[in-house]
């Protein structure tokens, strides 16, 4: 039982710069070391934003909060920003119940999280 | 899926691999559903899929019934990371019972037992949700959804979950303001492959997210 499907990123990069990670799929215990690679990789390049596009994850416990906050620490340690978007209800609800949702920067989607950054850079 | 075909899954005599079986629940109060399962990481996906469809055959909510799921989810990676220190080939028992209706509905009964170390109860705690940082929150999410959540020795080797849920006592976690959490969809057989999950880091007791 070890061949089992994992999780699908997809990494792109914006004009401006910002990369969008953007996994598809459950994030549980066994899916987030891969969301958690991504995202690392994603950080080698060096880019001043980080956009994790949730909008294809249907399910994410803990051990998917816990990729993003580690994600939000090296960001806050490299004066990066870090936007999540496209949560759906069940995802956001878990950020709730762990009281996160305050903690990130957390928008509707992918658009929202490049004006911001325009916004910011204004 | 119906109760019947949920029996039928039954895996019967517990444990014919282990040095220590799992508990045997008394004659007159067996569980409906029990399946013996490797401590593989692989296998969470369907195991929370199972238990969500269960917990809406006996009328939890959609909501209520994600959140049983992710608790169970939860406990599992607990067993798989903190106790068996992320071997695959441990045993994992998974035992549920239907409740009958009461005053606050009918319910789910969920119990997990393992072999792995033996950790005091009273131990098993989640990190205050103000200390913000990687890891910790798992427990803290099994207790917000369940009614009731209870670790125990038990006898000889392991630990043992007890989680109850009754469908009109929702957790803290249904409260307004909180909508859902998973639907528990099923495993996208469009994604990739890959074996490695991620290594341990941190002490046994402690949660992991």
């Amino acid at each position: 039982m070890t061949d089992r499907p994992v999780l699908k990123v997809e990494t792109s990069t914006r004009p401006g710069g910002a990369i969008v990670v953007r996994p598809q799929g459950d994030i549980g215990y066994h899916e987030a070391p891969a969301f958690r690679a991504a995202i690392r990789e994603a950080y080698d390049k060096k880019p001043t934003v980080l956009i994790a596009d949730l909008s294809g994850v249907a399910y994410m416990a803990t051990p998917g909060l816990a990729t993003l906050v580690e994600a939000l620490q090296i960001a806050k340690k490299s004066s990066r920003r870090l936007i999540l978007c496209g949560m759906n209800e069940r995802v956001r609800a878990i950020f709730e119940i762990a009281r996160l949702h305050t903690v990130f920067t957390i928008v509707n989607t992918v658009e929202d999280a490049a004006a911001s950054v325009a916004n910011m850079t204004k | 899926m119906n109760m019947s075909n949920m029996s039928n899954m039954s895996s019967g005599s517990p444990a014919p691999r282990s040095a220590v079986p799992m508990t045997f629940h008394p004659a007159e109060d067996p569980p409906h559903l029990s399946i013996e399962v490797a401590s593989d990481p692989s296998l969470l996906c369907g195991l929370r899929e199972l238990v969500n469809r269960l917990a809406r055959t006996i009328g939890f909510s959609e909501i209520q019934s994600s959140q049983v799921a992710l608790a169970v989810d939860e406990a599992l990676a607990n067993v798989i990371r903190h106790g068996y220190d992320n071997r695959i080939d441990a045993r994992i028992w998974l035992s549920i019972w239907t409740l009958a209706p009461n005053e606050h509905g009918p319910g789910l009964r969920v119990i997990i037992e393992d072999q792995a170390r033996q950790v005091d109860p009273a131990t098993i705690k989640s990190r205050e949700l103000d200390d913000i940082r990687p890891g910790g929150l798992g427990v803290h999410i099994i207790r917000e959804v369940m009614d009731e959540t209870r670790y125990e020795k038990r006898n000889g080797a392991g630990m043992r979950l007890t989680l109850e849920k009754r469908t009109s006592t929702p957790g803290k976690a249904s409260r307004p303001g909180v909508a859902c959490l998973t639907s528990a969809p099923p495993c996208d057989p469009q994604r990739t492959f890959q074996t490695t999950p991620e290594s341990p880091n941190s002490e046994p007791g402690k949660d992991h997210a």
